[in-house]
């Protein structure tokens, strides 16, 4: 692959991640923050695959596959199923309905973030100025951060779950970026860990939907036997 | 300042007045056949224009000569911004004058001063829509001149029609996330600062939901008819910014006839295709409350500062 089309297609999937985190944070219905949480999977795994390509890394491109596999296909599915069991029970409107922080506000956040990202990865973009993927790396940090506070702004469970994912993303793409050789091992071992965590959240949704009626996080305030 | 710029500008204020209501008509006539409408046909808003000029001019008792002045102002500032931007030739008549600064200026200038002829009335809803439209422009402005300014450090420079010529001699730009998220911010900001569903909407005579036109209410007659004239080129000005930006093929470089009616007629099959995806765009959505818009403009300047952000980001070496 020419360099040119190379860096072009790099710089192009990384725009997508870091448009596909605002539009998570920027809609309310779960169905909508789902399917932009898929399209960003795509993203991630194409950002995989363009890494694969240019280095001629088999391993990385068996990542690549598995990447897409659990963010694009069976994480989305998860969530649907947890989305849909929720819907069918309706006991509630399916959308987040009052976040911590409004969501003008945190959109106005996440443009801070963004900045800030590119402020503290400089020192990781100066370690290796001739990669361009290096240059990549402060879009990535952007997700992470975006992620993190859509973690800690939203109420309801299942926002929670994909803000954690969302961050997540970010995370994988930090590492494809900055290493562009992670151990397939690693990620294996991360992506396992997700889809662990994704199954546990949803249990523990289930349960708590079971017995408050309701998925608002803030009514847990207090222990009862 | 060259011949060439100086011919755009005289063809563009020329295409630009006289091909608006034609796209107007056009988006209405879009907007008809999909919701099952015969529709008044493309011509409706000329014969409408037609009728208002021949009116006698009126103005309501009490108003002052803001009142008055507004519609010839507005004209005034949609018809410089039409002949200064790049649309038709990638030369602007005013040089390097013409910046990404001077066009928002001019445009802002032309609502601030609908703004205040509404509140010259002293009704209610003239009150009421000024505040509106003031509070969507001072959300509109920033991210206006923020994704302009994304498409301006490629370029190196925040004239507009050095930006267009920087697209035209590298055509990949274009597909810079930098460019993709500031067409994004751009459009939304489009949709509200023409007053387009679903932050405006233009058919509208609800008295609640009226954003410009309860701006307009109290003026009738050839004004009525100036301010019209003025909306639809607006619209036309801010479509042919995007076209030009995004997708400038097709513009005259050089001063030749045969380049200047293929610059006249890309302008024109650019600015009529984005009216009607537009048009088509609306029939499927509703008008958003007002307090969400907001959050709408807010979104929209966040792309423009990712686009910023990503431009300086990407600029590693290729």
């Amino acid at each position: 692959m020419p360099t040119a089309t190379y860096v072009e297609l790099l710089n192009l999937a990384c725009g997508a991640l870091l448009a596909t985190a605002v539009l998570i944070l920027w809609r309310r219905q779960f169905a909508a923050i789902i399917r932009w949480f898929g399209v960003q999977g795509v993203a991630l795994a194409a950002l995989a695959a363009l890494l694969a390509i240019r280095g001629h890394d088999a391993r990385l491109g068996a990542v690549a596959a598995g990447v897409f596999a659990l963010r694009a296909v069976a994480l989305p599915w998860l969530l649907r199923r947890a989305l849909a069991r929720a819907e069918a029970a309706a006991l509630q409107p399916q959308r987040e309905t009052r976040p911590l922080v409004n969501v003008t506000a945190s959109l106005l956040a996440a443009a801070v973030l963004t900045l800030l990202a590119y402020a503290v990865s400089r020192p990781l973009t100066a370690l290796t100025p001739d990669s361009p993927a290096a240059h990549a790396i402060p879009l990535g940090m952007a997700v992470v951060l975006i992620g993190f506070f859509a973690l800690v702004t939203r109420r309801r469970a299942l926002a929670q779950v994909t803000s954690f994912l969302l961050m997540d993303n970010g995370i994988t793409a930090v590492g494809l970026l900055t290493t562009a050789s992670t151990s397939l091992i690693v990620e294996l071992g991360v992506s396992l860990d997700v889809l662990l965590a994704v199954g546990v959240l949803q249990v523990l949704t289930g349960r708590l939907r079971e017995t408050f009626g309701s998925t608002d996080l803030d009514e847990l305030r207090e222990l009862h036997d | 300042m060259n011949a060439l710029g100086i011919t755009g500008g005289v063809l563009q204020a020329v295409v630009i007045t006289g091909g608006a209501p034609l796209l107007t008509g056009l988006m209405r006539q879009v907007r008809a056949r999909l919701e099952g409408r015969a529709g008044p046909g493309v011509g409706q808003p000329w014969r409408d224009l037609r009728k208002q000029f021949r009116k006698e001019a009126v103005t309501p008792d009490g108003t002052s000569e803001i009142f008055r002045i507004a519609p010839l102002l507005l004209v005034a500032t949609t018809v410089t911004a039409a002949v200064v931007a790049p649309f038709v030739t990638s030369a602007s008549a005013a040089g390097p004058m013409a910046d990404l600064f001077a066009v928002v200026a001019l445009l802002a200038m032309g609502t601030a001063t609908l703004a205040l002829a509404a509140i010259d009335t002293g009704t209610a809803f003239g009150g009421m829509g000024a505040s509106r439209e003031v509070t969507i422009l001072a959300l509109v402005e920033p991210t206006l001149l923020v994704s302009i300014f994304a498409l301006s450090v490629g370029a190196g420079s925040t004239s507009l029609a050095a930006i267009v010529a920087a697209t035209l001699s590298d055509p990949a730009r274009v597909l810079s996330p930098a460019s993709l998220l500031a067409a994004v911010a751009l459009a939304v900001v489009t949709v509200a600062e023409t007053g387009r569903i679903p932050v405006d909407n233009p058919a509208t005579h609800l008295e609640l939901t009226m954003v410009h036109e309860a701006m307009i209410l109290e003026y009738a007659g050839p004004d009525l008819a100036l301010i019209e004239l003025a909306s639809s080129m607006r619209l036309c000005v801010f479509l042919g910014l995007l076209a030009s930006l995004f997708t400038p093929w097709g513009i005259a470089t050089s001063l030749t006839p045969a380049a200047l009616a293929v610059g006249t007629a890309a302008f024109a099959s650019k600015v009529a295709a984005g009216g009607a995806a537009l048009a088509a765009a609306e029939v499927f959505m509703a008008k958003i409350r007002l307090f969400r818009v907001p959050e709408l403009l807010a979104g929209s300047f966040l792309l423009a500062v990712c686009a910023v952000a990503s431009s300086y980001f990407l600029t590693g070496p290729n």
